[in-house]
């Protein structure tokens, strides 16, 4: 055989193992949907709304996140168990894998793609990876478990410190291996997640133990941490969180940020040029996710325990809830009727919105006030890169649903195994995704 | 389905007459289970080995008075993130869920 020709044969046996099987592809329109107690992915493809199979072998993925390489081609995986997991995108396998701490809550990729920083609670710290290798670049020990790491401009990471209240600015842009250390003091008690502003600007930490929020210029790191938002938290009586809020991504309408009232039901609406709080949304339950359409019209709202079954709509201009879904329930708990991989669109169309809160008490029972109130968990939403679809993890109901964000009508539905976070490529040129 | 399972109890709950101190039903004692395994285990770790909050493991639980532990359950603890969980047990519920942590939990059969 000739070299031109054991190429070619090389060349047929890769394409037979990519996606879409023979074809040369992209992977911007792929994505993973973890299985957090299966330790697997499932591989998803967002244009076909199919599963293209099923990645295994990647330890305990409670709590698991994803970022992705600039080329969308490999998918980077942090899991509880402080396993970081290169998976490739095309070819649906496990390029390489690494034990990196003992416990991990999750990480972000450089601006230039080529470092990964893991965010550990144990021994609490930054680890940062080359992404091309995963060999470790530098280790920035914190003494604290680390929140709310973001990859910022400048070839930096920010990341807050939940047991000593400070954020930390890392900046790989000299020497990758010993990076430059901003650290700011004071910031507030537990911080608890963090987001970056979509232009990466602003780093926003939220606090747990205090009322407020911490908010840093990354344009300029010498004006320090300023506080803002005094009626931001749980309050003076400290209302009890089921399941602490995610800071991921923010709508930006004019000058306006939503995120997750803390404790409450309810949206918080902050405005960015003052930085002050311009009103609330009630919601049905204590927010997890607000998460902005890419279009920025629509908020998607999920929720903790007990109303964890249920996703809200809020239409952005008029501040007011437009739906109310509960993918989370069966039929028999007052749900849609599952539709199984072909959806009929108007036999699944969005049910009325109920009244805000009405399902928000949990039913009691002679045997203790029962748990949950009705049906499974939405653990997660993602939008397809411009946002015509979101696809929402159904847990107990072992699928993902999908839902055309214009009409709110049920596209399709995939089997998986208890499925909780969702992530697509296009994260790959977001700050903070 | 656990939760199928919760809506099922919810319906014949009257019929049943449970002693506080009673072990809780199969149905409940599987609901708990998963409960413990999955809304605990956003902070704790779905198994259990600790993340923003502290290892449940049978090694970390055992040698700690069970009263302590079914009060933290109940009540929380104030300054950590640590909620109050009793709007949706029982004493009798969070004692069990005690005794199973320090035994070694089930896993969640669903």
């Amino acid at each position: 055989m000739t070299a031109s020709k054991r190429l070619l044969v090389l060349g047929l046996a890769l394409c037979a193992f990519a996606a879409g099987a023979g074809e040369l592809r992209g992977t911007g329109d792929l994505g993973i949907a973890v299985e957090r107690a299966r330790g697997s992915l499932q591989w998803l493809d967002t244009t076909k709304r199919v599963s293209l199979g099923r990645i295994e072998g990647l330890g305990d993925l409670s709590h698991a996140s994803a970022v992705f390489s600039r080329d969308e081609r490999y998918a980077y995986v942090f899991g509880r168990d402080g396993g970081l997991t290169k998976v490739d995108m095309l070819t649906g396998q496990v390029v390489k894998r690494v034990m990196q701490s003992g416990n991990s809550i999750g990480g972000a990729i450089s601006q230039d793609g080529r470092f990964i920083a893991a965010a550990n609670y144990t021994p609490g710290g930054v680890k940062i990876f080359a992404s091309d290798t995963l060999d470790l670049v530098a280790d920035i020990p914190t003494e604290s478990k680390v929140i709310g790491l973001e990859d910022i401009p400048g070839n930096r990471f920010a990341f807050s410190l939940w047991d000593k209240g400070e954020i930390w600015v890392a900046d790989l842009s000299d020497d990758p291996r010993n990076p430059r250390l901003t650290r700011f003091a004071n910031i507030g008690t537990q911080p608890y997640d963090a987001l970056i502003s979509p232009d990466g600007r602003w780093y926003v930490a939220g606090l747990y133990g205090e009322n407020g929020i911490a908010v840093l210029d990354t344009w300029n790191l010498d004006a320090g941490v300023r506080r803002a938002l005094p009626e931001y938290g749980r309050g003076e009586k400290k209302l009890p969180v089921y399941k602490m809020p995610h800071l991921e991504t923010w709508a930006m309408v004019g000058n306006l940020a939503f995120i997750p009232g803390v404790g409450r039901h309810e949206v918080v609406i902050v405005d960015v040029a003052t930085w002050t709080q311009a009103g609330v949304i009630p919601v049905a339950g204590q927010p997890v996710f607000v998460m902005a359409q890419p279009d920025g019209r629509r908020l998607w709202v999920n929720f903790a325990f007990p109303n964890y079954d249920t996703v809200q709509v809020i239409d952005v201009p008029s501040r007011q809830v437009v739906q109310t879904l509960t993918p989370g329930r069966t039929a028999a708990e007052g749900g849609a009727v599952p539709c199984g991989a072909r959806c009929d669109p108007v036999a699944v169309a969005g049910r009325p919105t109920a009244a805000v809160g009405a399902h928000s008490q949990p039913v009691a029972s002679p045997e203790g006030p029962l748990l949950p109130a009705r049906g499974g968990p939405v653990l997660h939403m993602e939008f397809t890169p411009r946002g015509e679809a979101v696809w929402l993890s159904v847990r107990d109901g072992n699928r993902i649903e999908v839902y055309d964000t214009a009409s709110l009508r049920k596209l399709a539905e995939l089997p998986a195994d208890a499925p909780s976070g969702i992530f697509f490529a296009a994260r790959a040129h977001r700050f903070g995704l | 389905m656990i939760s199928k399972t919760v809506f099922l109890l919810s319906l014949a709950a009257p019929l049943m007459a449970a002693a506080a101190d009673a072990a809780p039903s199969p149905a409940r004692q599987q609901a708990l289970v998963s409960l413990v395994r999955q809304e605990c285990g956003f902070c704790h770790g779905l198994r259990l080995t600790g993340g923003l909050g502290s290892p449940l493991t049978a090694a970390a639980m055992q040698g700690k008075p069970a009263e302590t532990l079914a009060a933290v359950i109940l009540h929380g603890i104030p300054g950590t993130a640590m909620p109050g969980w009793q709007p949706f047990l029982s004493e009798a519920e969070a004692a069990w869920i005690v005794g199973k942590l320090q035994e070694g939990f089930p896993n969640d059969s669903k």
